[in-house]
């Protein structure tokens, strides 16, 4: 998967919030075999060294760091927050999001597609959360965006794709633009469906930390994406209205003649 | 003077950035600063002062999806 020109195997970029324990964080990653990781700011007290404890074992893994704007509602949040980021990590990437709903967390995608464009002209290589819409995504990509995340349903709901005819669409509409599906993802099938449709990767985080076994769901996950990836590469069959026998007819015992 | 720290009013001496973490003990952490929305690179800590009223964000990594 190609990522603003940077190859990485893994096609699972996974959060880092949510898990029963920091251990049990720091094993469900590694079983992810993912190499991006998704982290966000926060206020940190004078007293307090939570950031220091969290980021230590997040440097321990080696893995990359995709940093987002989760929380902010408007432009100037979300730029602020990249640039906050930039200067923290050291990275250009930035997970885009800008929260227009509270209920939903749907992406207000007005003010997502001017945030991106202030950030791509400032250096950023903007990864956008975003909505199914094709004329959004588009604009993204005009704007300079090679890396559009989609969701599949709302944060954190689980849901799995909810609206497969749109997702296969945006791919067929942008081929040559990277591809993830960003939340809701609920279920390894899920994901697997979504690598089915021909999404380059899956962005999740509430999956495998609130499964009852985060480290043994990280796996899951992996083989999941793994399988929905080589099948899409195989080709699917398209699907057909009426049965088509896959044993042949030819020589069946019993069969005569009519008359 | 009285400035706003992660969101909490403040009465504090320091003139600079760099002099105010250092008041409220961010010495030699990671993090992040912006003063009135606006980020302060680390390099101009020492160089940006503070003015009554400003608007501290004082950030560092967290869990996040």
């Amino acid at each position: 998967m190609n990522l603003y020109g940077q190859e990485v195997a893994s096609r699972l970029l996974i959060g880092t919030a949510l898990y029963p324990s920091p251990a049990v964080m720091e094993q469900a990653l590694q079983a992810s075999g993912a190499e991006i990781v998704t982290v966000s700011l926060r206020r940190e007290s004078a007293g307090g060294r939570a950031g220091d404890a969290f980021w230590r074992i997040i440097q321990s893994l080696g893995v990359k760091i995709l940093p987002n704007t989760a929380g902010c509602r408007t432009v100037k949040e979300a730029v602020t927050t990249a640039e906050l980021a930039r200067e923290l990590f050291g990275t250009p990437w930035i997970k885009l999001e800008v929260i227009g709903d509270d209920e939903t967390l749907q992406p207000d995608v007005v003010a997502l597609v001017e945030a991106a464009g202030i950030l791509l002209r400032d250096g950023f290589e903007v990864f956008p959360y975003t909505t199914e819409d094709l004329t959004v995504a588009q604009r993204l990509v005009d704007a300079g965006c090679r890396v559009v995340m989609p969701w599949a349903a709302p944060i954190g709901s689980g849901q799995g794709v909810t609206n497969k005819a749109a997702l296969r669409t945006l791919r067929a509409r942008l081929p040559d633009v990277t591809l993830i599906v960003d939340a809701g993802i609920g279920a390894p099938s899920h994901a697997a469906e979504a690598m089915e449709l021909g999404y380059d990767g899956v962005l999740l985080n509430t999956a495998i930390a609130k499964a009852d076994d985060p480290v043994g769901m990280a796996r899951a996950f992996a083989l999941a994406l793994e399988a929905g990836r080589a099948g899409f590469e195989a080709g699917l069959m398209p699907p057909r209205d009426f049965a088509t026998p896959s044993t042949p007819v030819v020589g069946t015992p019993f069969w005569h003649a009519a008359g | 003077m009285v400035l706003t720290v992660n969101g909490e009013r403040q009465e504090v001496a320091a003139a600079t950035v760099a002099a105010l973490l250092e008041a409220l003990g961010y010495e030699g952490r990671f993090f992040a600063v912006a003063v009135n929305q606006e980020v302060v690179r680390r390099a101009r800590w020492a160089e940006t002062p503070l003015a009554e009223g400003d608007q501290v964000e004082i950030l560092t990594p967290r869990q996040g999806g």
